[in-house]
């Protein structure tokens, strides 16, 4: 299974609550490069039938414009979930996120599930994807196998709020408390070569706090965070804009590489320094990110 | 006939109000104009009081009768109480047929709609009506025509003797015994009183009403004694903490803020953004969110702004404050940091013919850059309703809107493409209030349309590549994909209102709306035999 | 599908819409209130008429009030409020008779 949406662009994936209507008929207008369409925590227990619906009929009807269509199905000790995946997949969306998730099995049941679903509703086996939420000290820990569990899995995330409780802390917002988990989150997703995400700020008065932590996870190497309001859109996508210096130095490095290649050379040199064949994937990923947010216009 | 923005003006009307079609924005342009002056009762006997016991004796004193004109002011916003106090009176006094010239008039007078139903008003003229007043035209319960003017074309018409007053009611904050007011002090602080001057200058009688009155003489004077017949002190003129609501909280709406980064982004691309740039905006979250974005940037780039005019807010004021601006002009306090503002020496009162009357010898608005304004409807001619609802219903005002639209160099309109389920954009708009000759860009939340006619400005937005540019079409068709297109609303055949251009020409007729019923009930008498089939009967009942 | 006690779906919030369906003797009854009668009204019936033939429903008594919600909005509460008022439970037909 070879499903080229895999390694998209996810700088921001923005909640939405399914049940509200006023809040899933346009997010797209924010441009984030995900929604995740949320049946879980943000849904009272008495509205989860009816979240379904709307949902069904907002993966039918609305047109998100290239956005990425998560669902945030409910958790596995839930008999809620097996649901919200037939209604998920049936309505046509891009991917689900599985909260709560402690080990591979989880991502392997909600799989089969996903599965057959394509199968009922004639969708492409595989055409759904995953991502897991790992949202307690168990889930964490079992981050590398977790990782490893299925080709559908694009990626995982932290879910701060039940990990924190988990761990018997509250958040600080300095994210000390956090650092175990994204070291090792992300430690794991790249030996899986699949992407990680943080978790949410939700303290909106505070932008700067917000920003400063952008920041760190950023070059921390996420490849994007969770997001709750539209108004963090603008400033996750700016911190992940490729700066001008490392756009031109990646550009440098293609051309050099590829051209010392072509004529059989080996030693490659930057500015009259000595680099390495390793910084090609790298200098790559900075084009392609400088593409995604509008600021390349070069040829390669 | 069929006027310059495609509106069909019925021969009678044209008639009946003696007016000509819209024949586009610079029909009158250096045209000769007559100009008409009141009829006035001179006081010359020193020993004459101006002090009435109340405003039964100053509506005796000035000759009140059936038929007249009356006038009133909107300073005091949603917090008037002078209208129906002056209103009451006329009603209990028996007097009929009489015709309201206010420049505004709100929620505050739905006190009048029986007075409407029983024939002691029945003529309306106003920059607009919101609240009970409008439904009530819009259902055909006013006897004459309504007719909306923009505040600029409220002057002309007084100062023409197209509209003539009787008696002007001023409400005034302060006032001394020989009829000096002031917009300033007093209860019910208003800041200014420019949209009432005119009325002092063209109406044959005038009486100032005050809740505070305070020594001979109370000057500056905003309006002149030279202009006042009569005084009259009553207990209150006005609800302080509806006639400057306070500084609004700066919006978290991030709809509006995106609106007003787009507004930002197209004012700070455009050729006239320099030093001495002047600019007009309104009180809306997305107006007030670009001030404060434009702000930031006239601080990084060290531009400052010549004038700053209109209704004025805090956002503007702080600009004066923060030496970014170097003069306000106001004719209207929209809070109370505004009014305080006016401390500010170079802080500006200005009379509304001064601001925005078109048939003078140049009003302010003709030296703005930029207005960014806001609108219930922009149709894919760029014509403009900011009165008639898109359900058919009178809810809003004209306001400064024509005026400053046409004088401006650069007139944005910000509004979101769905109000609800409504399309702001859309073929065809229900009332054209503003021409489309006079708006140049239209903000909204979905992408930013450049009238065709500005090629200098398309050409300058997409060389920054600073907004999502689409044509209006663009915008009305994804806004239709969205909601579907709307049905069209429908009217009687009776004309209840008319759209005054600022030059006193007819921009477009307002009907009555037709009685609908709600709720709408369908019933199907018969149950199917088996699902899926649609053969059943269906009928409409009407409840 | 068969109406065996009154539900409620969805809220009055803008952009959203309540749906009320009761058990009825004899027939379909459906009435609207909206802010946006003028220009969606029939659009509005249309919509909620389709779905709940699509669902079956023949005696009952349906009311509508709008806060200008879009035709899947539409269709989704008057889905839901249908389902409770049946008392429906298990899986739901995505794609059948919910489409």
């Amino acid at each position: 299974m070879n499903n080229p949406n895999k390694y998209r662009l996810r700088r921001t994936m923005m909640f939405l609550n399914c049940q509200k209507p006023g809040l899933i008929k346009d997010p797209y207008i924010y441009k984030p490069d995900s929604i995740m369409l949320d049946l879980e925590d943000a849904v009272a227990e008495r509205e989860k039938d009816a979240a379904r619906f709307s949902l069904y009929h907002a993966l039918q009807e609305i047109d998100y414009r290239g956005v990425e269509r998560v669902v945030r199905i409910n958790g596995l000790d839930t008999d809620l979930w097996r649901e919200d995946v037939r209604c998920a997949v049936a309505g046509g969306c891009d991917s689900i996120r599985i909260p709560k998730t402690e080990t591979a099995d989880d991502v392997r049941t909600v799989e089969y599930a996903i599965a057959e679903a394509e199968r009922e509703f004639r969708r492409p086996v595989g055409s759904v994807l995953i991502m897991a939420a790992l949202e307690s000290a168990r889930g964490v820990i079992n981050a590398m196998s977790i990782c490893d569990s299925s080709e559908r899995l694009f990626g995982i995330a932290l879910s701060g709020g039940d990990y924190s409780r988990d761990l018997q802390i509250s958040i600080s917002g300095t994210g000390v408390e956090f650092m175990g988990a994204r070291q090792h989150m992300i430690i794991a997703a790249r030996a899986a070569k699949i992407q990680c995400f943080d978790t949410v700020w939700t303290n909106l008065d505070d932008m700067e706090g917000f920003r400063r932590e952008v920041e760190t996870i950023h070059s921390m190497g996420f490849d994007g965070k969770s997001i709750i309001n539209p108004r963090q859109i603008p400033v996750v996508h700016d911190i992940y804009t490729p700066k001008e210096k490392d756009i031109i130095f990646a550009e440098k490095v293609i051309k050099e590489i590829d051209e010392k290649k072509a004529r059989g050379i080996g030693v490659f040199t930057v500015d009259g320094k000595m680099i390495d064949i390793a910084f090609y994937d790298g200098a790559k990923r900075t084009i392609a990110l400088a593409k995604a947010s509008g600021v390349y216009e070069g040829d390669l | 006939m069929i006027n310059a923005v495609g509106r069909d003006i019925p021969e009678e009307i044209l008639e009946i109000t003696g007016k000509e079609p819209f024949q586009g924005n610079f029909y009158k342009d250096d045209k000769s104009t007559v100009m008409r002056g009141p009829t006035i009762r001179p006081v010359m006997n020193n020993q004459k009081s101006k002090l009435v016991a109340n405003i039964r004796e100053a509506l005796i004193k000035c000759e009140a009768h059936d038929g007249m004109t009356v006038s009133f002011h909107h300073h005091f916003r949603d917090g008037d109480l002078i209208v129906n106090m002056v209103m009451k009176e006329i009603h209990d006094m028996g007097f009929r047929n009489i015709t309201i010239c206010a420049t505004s008039l709100g929620k505050a007078h739905d006190p009048l709609v029986p007075m409407i139903e029983d024939g002691t008003i029945t003529g309306i003229e106003s920059s607009g009506v919101r609240g009970k007043i409008g439904e009530a035209i819009s259902q055909g319960k006013l006897k004459g025509l309504a007719v909306m003017r923009s505040h600029g074309g409220r002057v002309r018409a007084l100062a023409t003797g197209e509209a003539h007053v009787d008696i002007a009611f001023i409400g005034a904050p302060t006032a001394d015994d020989y009829g000096n007011l002031r917009g300033i002090g007093g209860k019910a602080d208003c800041g200014v009183l420019s949209y009432a001057i005119v009325d002092g200058n063209h109406a044959d009688h005038c009486v100032a009403i005050t809740d505070c009155l305070v020594p001979y003489p109370n000057f500056p004077a905003h309006i002149s004694q030279t202009k006042v017949d009569y005084v009259c002190v009553v207990d209150e003129i006005g609800v302080p903490s509806k006639i400057a609501s306070g500084a609004a909280k700066p919006t978290t709406d991030q709809r509006k803020l995106l609106m007003a980064q787009y507004c930002t982004d197209v004012v700070v691309n455009t050729p006239w953004f320099k030093d001495g740039f002047s600019y007009q905006t309104g009180v809306g979250g997305a107006s007030i969110a670009s001030t404060q974005y434009l702000a930031e940037i006239m601080r990084e780039r060290n531009i400052h702004m010549g004038f700053g005019v209109g209704g004025l807010t805090k956002a503007m004021c702080q600009l004066l404050d923060d030496g970014m601006a170097r003069v306000m002009l106001d004719v209207q306090d929209f809070d109370l940091d505004a009014v305080h503002n006016l401390k500010n020496v170079n802080h500006h009162r200005i009379p509304a013919g001064v601001y925005a009357n078109p048939l003078n010898k140049g009003a302010v608005v003709n030296k703005l850059d930029y207005v960014v304004l806001a609108s219930l409807e922009v149709d894919v001619h760029f014509n403009c309703n900011v009165v008639v609802g898109s359900d058919g219903m009178i809810t809003g005002a004209q306001g400064g809107h024509p005026d400053t639209a046409q004088g401006a160099k650069c007139a944005i309109v910000i509004c979101p493409l769905l109000q609800g389920r409504i399309p702001a954009i859309c073929t065809d708009v229900t009332t054209v209030t503003t021409p489309g000759e006079s708006i140049d860009v239209v903000v909204t939340d979905y992408g930013v349309a450049v009238n065709p006619a500005r090629q200098d400005i398309l050409q300058a937005l997409k060389e920054a590549d600073c907004v999502p540019l689409k044509t209006i079409e663009e915008l009305r068709d994804i806004a239709y994909s969205i909601v579907g297109e709307p049905e069209k609303v429908e009217f009687e055949d009776r004309i209840v209102g008319i759209i005054e251009a600022r030059d006193g020409t007819i921009m477009d007729v307002v009907r009555q709306i037709k009685d609908i019923e709600q709720p709408t009930v369908y019933r199907r008498k018969t149950a199917k035999r088996k699902a899926g089939g649609t053969a059943a009967s269906r009928s409409s009942r009407a409840k | 599908m068969e109406i065996i006690k009154t539900a409620v779906a969805g809220t009055l919030e803008s952009s959203d819409c309540m749906v009320t369906i009761e058990p009825a003797q004899k027939g379909l009854e459906l009435d609207l209130e909206s802010a946006v009668i003028r220009q969606y009204g029939k659009r509005i019936m249309e919509v909620a008429l389709e779905t709940l033939d699509r669902l079956d429903v023949q005696n009952a008594r349906v009311s509508i009030v709008d806060k200008g919600a879009l035709d899947c909005t539409i269709k989704a509460r008057v889905e839901c409020a249908a389902m409770r008022a049946a008392e429906h439970e298990g899986r739901i037909s995505w794609g059948g008779v919910i489409r």
